[in-house]
């Protein structure tokens, strides 16, 4: 119990906060990495996403991507690229965009290969072209799928943006690091309490916006999307 | 570690300078019980995890499925911890677990655990009604109905559960290297330190290659346990899983 107290005196220390390295600074960080690494991420699933979904044969290329990305370590990846030559924030950035992908990529093509085929001859039937289809009518119907992708792909770079502290990338996970590194258990605790929090606050915050911007009728697929993406990958 | 005086690149990456190879033979000959040592506490930490989140989880899952009320709560527990990262999970456990293997098998099999009993509830709930009605009609009793019947509709889908835990498992013990136990994360974090990217690399490839081997080890054991899946494939797996 002695290091929960040493946790919370550390977390009561307003200088941990505030400066360079606070936690304010840190969350920040983590937030602009993750934000770019998505971004990343996003640029690169979605295209391929929407190329793969379109000509329906997606599905395996989907499987064996997030299969392979379960396989290889985070931390195998960030060595690899933190060694080569990027440091600090751009080998992070370079490393949880590849982890971002397999999500967005699986759920757009799965969104877009789910579209009722009914819907899709009625598309052919009423005369529209190739690139109209997509866009006018599969595209719309698979933005809940897809959007509960980028949902996991955002969920799943927060929480492997900390353990680019031990290769030298700053985010909050720098506070876990560093503590572990001094043998501070106080310090290690409240950064493992300030990480999950973090993570779980995003969690919570994207379910709400989720919930919110889709329209009841369409309900029912998101939730088909929230259990498929459970089993990508455990969060970092 | 000695320094790498004489390293024969075998298959040298383009571009990498010829003094510090990513792919070295001569690197693995050197250090063949470190990198064995390495292998061998990885391999059992997965085993072992992945058999102590089996024991606790086919268990619970069938609980859940006899009182479907736990399902909710324990499906939502297993989803919040789901999300909390493994770092943070190793930090909060070992100011009370220790600095070593504990702390990084209780991550371990927490994370194992949530695929499992997910995959397994699937696998439960996805029994063809009409199976279990013929059970019924036969005389089965709820708890044998389980037994002889549910369960082993479930094998395709607990077997799947295995393989993703599994697999998932192998790469995240290396983050086993907050701890000092870190099996070749351990390597790979010393590599990236001492700036020896032989060392790196060969770790990284072995744990992909540690993860195929497990993997393919599970996809026959599953083939062992249900002959009966093979004549009839398609039918005995949950459609939601399909993809």
């Amino acid at each position: 119990m002695d290091v929960l107290r040493e946790a919370l005196v550390w977390l009561n220390d307003p200088l941990n906060w505030t400066g360079r390295d606070g936690v304010v600074d840190l969350v920040r960080t983590h937030l602009l990495v993750t934000l770019l690494a998505v971004l990343l991420g996003a640029a690169i699933a979605l295209p391929l996403g929407l190329w793969l979904g379109h000509r329906g044969r997606g599905a395996t290329v989907g499987v064996v991507v997030s299969n392979t990305t379960r396989a290889l370590p985070t931390l195998a990846l960030l060595t690899i690229l933190a060694s080569s030559g990027f440091f600090g924030s751009t080998a992070t950035v370079l490393a949880c965009a590849v982890f971002a992908v397999p999500p967005i990529l699986a759920n757009t093509v799965t969104g877009l290969g789910g579209v009722d085929p009914a819907v899709r001859e009625a598309a052919v039937g009423t005369g529209l072209s190739s690139a109209q289809r997509l866009w006018q009518v599969e595209v719309p119907l698979a933005v809940p799928l897809v959007a509960a992708g980028v949902r996991t792909a955002v969920v799943q770079v927060i929480a492997t943006v900390p353990l680019a502290a031990l290769v030298g990338g700053q985010s909050l996970g720098t506070i876990v690091v560093e503590g572990f590194g001094v043998q501070r258990y106080g310090q290690v605790v409240a950064g493992g309490v300030l990480v999950a929090g973090l993570c779980l606050l995003v969690e919570g915050l994207l379910a709400l916006a989720q919930t919110a911007l889709t329209p009841r009728g369409l309900r029912e697929r998101a939730a088909a999307g929230r259990t498929r993406r459970r089993v990508l990958r455990p969060a970092g | 570690m000695d320094a790498p005086t004489a390293l024969v690149p075998v298959l040298a990456a383009a571009g990498a300078p010829p003094a510090n190879p990513w792919l070295s033979w001569t690197y693995v000959e050197r250090n063949r019980e470190d990198i064995l040592g390495a292998l061998s506490q990885h391999t059992s930490l997965t085993v072992q995890a992945v058999l102590v989140a089996t024991l606790v989880a086919l268990p619970l899952a069938a609980l859940a499925h006899l009182r479907p009320r736990l399902a909710g709560p324990l499906l939502g527990a297993s989803g919040v911890l789901f999300t909390v990262p493994s770092l943070a999970l190793f930090a909060v456990l070992a100011p009370y677990t220790g600095i070593g293997r504990t702390t990084v098998l209780i991550g371990l099999v927490a994370y194992a655990l949530l695929v499992l009993l997910r995959n397994a509830l699937v696998g439960l709930r996805g029994v063809d009604p009409a199976v279990t009605d013929a059970a019924r009609g036969m005389g089965y009793g709820r708890l044998r109905m389980l037994a002889a019947v549910e369960l082993p509709s479930a094998l395709p889908s607990v077997v799947t559960g295995l393989r993703q835990a599994t697999v998932t498992t192998v790469a995240l013990v290396t983050v086993g290297v907050v701890v000092g136990y870190g099996g070749l994360g351990q390597l790979m974090f010393r590599g990236f330190r001492s700036n020896y990217h032989a060392e790196v690399l060969t770790a990284t490839l072995l744990c992909l290659v540690l993860a195929l081997v497990l993997d393919l080890a599970l996809v026959l054991v599953g083939r062992a346990l249900t002959p009966w899946s093979r004549a009839g494939q398609a039918s005995a797996r949950p459609a939601r899983r399909g993809a």
